[in-house]
């Protein structure tokens, strides 16, 4: 019996956190590796589509258009109307092929003939702002293009 | 007095240091998952070439209109079905050429597979999330019957094996699969083509 008496009244022994610092470390180096900070302010909203046969984006050689309904903090400046978005301002479609150009340029040398154009676009626009800019895109021969989704597939579950 | 030994320094703060950082990065990181359906826009055309001429059983015609409504083949038709409408007529095998589709081998749809095209046309007032879905499906229903034929075939869903060698991770020869992978698409190649928008009212 004495013998728990003995452990009770003895001091709970600290817990050694020397070692703390060391797994924060590790847990803190994997997030800056992982981390990419947004390189493109969005100005337009963007509730994607969903789809589910998806292929995984390249990024070291796309380049991002935008479009959407300005979001609701510009929607006073901008209108509602649907916009292009390509790197940090909205383009017009007769400007997109010089802004396509020059985001191409900022690749890889040898990856911009490869280079594949991902279309981020808001689910609530219309079909035919993406055909002007693939029309655009055809003329500028970057035929190579992905159309980024969310993951699901709501058909069928109206 | 002699000289004392330095004094070591405390680290015990050198946690929340890390702890801050680390809580900075956790909130920056958006781990990058961006995925879509890929696609190849024809190239430019000049003006003055004539469309070849195809036959009409051998396309598949999916108009949208300005409300989101499917038109399939000129019948009315929900999206929840494009995707077995779609199988249904890339299957058919009309001509008898086609050794391994499962189809009706109804006369008046396709003759095989590689005749088969697919025709979709939009309204310039469609909204993207349909037109997505409408590709969506349209594209589910090829994996389907490449999955199909490659089971059949090698024993492995083509999808699958198409993922893996994405994200590098196949485990077998990859220059085999890839060639596997190039006799399945020859099977059913994919031919989806896209028609000019109309304007409402047009």
């Amino acid at each position: 019996m004495s013998k728990f008496t003995k452990k009770k009244s003895g001091e709970l022994p600290a817990v050694n956190t020397a070692s703390l610092p060391d797994i924060v470390f590790m847990l803190l180096f994997f997030f800056m590796v992982v981390t990419v900070l947004r390189k493109d302010n969005l100005l337009v909203k963007q509730q994607l589509p969903k789809a589910d046969q998806v292929e995984k984006l390249k990024k070291d050689r796309s380049v991002f258009i935008y479009a959407g309904k300005p979001s609701s903090r510009y929607a006073e400046k901008y209108g509602t109307e649907g916009k292009i978005q390509v790197g940090d301002k909205f383009t017009d479609v007769s400007a997109l092929k010089a802004a396509l150009t020059e985001q191409r340029s900022k690749l890889l040398p040898e990856l911009q003939s490869s280079v594949v154009v991902a279309l981020k676009v808001d689910e609530q626009t219309n079909t035919g702002l993406v055909t002007d800019i693939k029309e655009k895109l055809r003329e500028l021969n970057m035929v190579k293009i992905i159309y980024i989704a969310a993951s699901g597939n709501d058909v069928g579950k109206n | 007095m002699g000289r004392r030994a330095t004094p070591e320094v405390n680290a015990g703060s050198m946690a929340d240091i890390a702890f801050l950082l680390l809580i900075f990065f956790l909130v920056t990181t958006t781990i990058e998952k961006d995925k879509g359906i890929a696609r190849q826009l024809p190239p430019e055309q000049p003006e003055n070439i004539d469309p070849p001429k195809l036959k009409e059983k051998n396309i598949f015609i999916v108009n949208v209109n300005k409300s989101d409504q499917l038109l399939v083949e000129d019948n009315l038709m929900d999206i929840v079905d494009l995707r077995l409408a779609a199988i249904e007529f890339l299957d058919n095998g009309g001509d008898g050429s086609c050794t391994f589709c499962k189809g009706k081998r109804n006369p008046a749809s396709s003759d095989n597979p590689d005749k088969a095209i697919i025709s979709v046309q939009n309204d310039r007032e469609t909204s993207y999330k349909t037109y997505i879905q409408v590709q969506n499906e349209l594209v589910a229903a090829y994996s389907f019957l490449r999955d199909r034929e490659s089971q059949r075939l090698y024993g492995w869903k083509f999808t699958e094996v198409k993922r893996a060698l994405g994200e590098g991770s196949y485990p077998g020869n990859k220059e085999a699969a890839q060639e596997k992978m190039k006799t399945i698409q020859d099977l059913f190649p994919m031919k989806l083509s896209e028609a000019e928008p109309k304007t409402a009212g047009q």
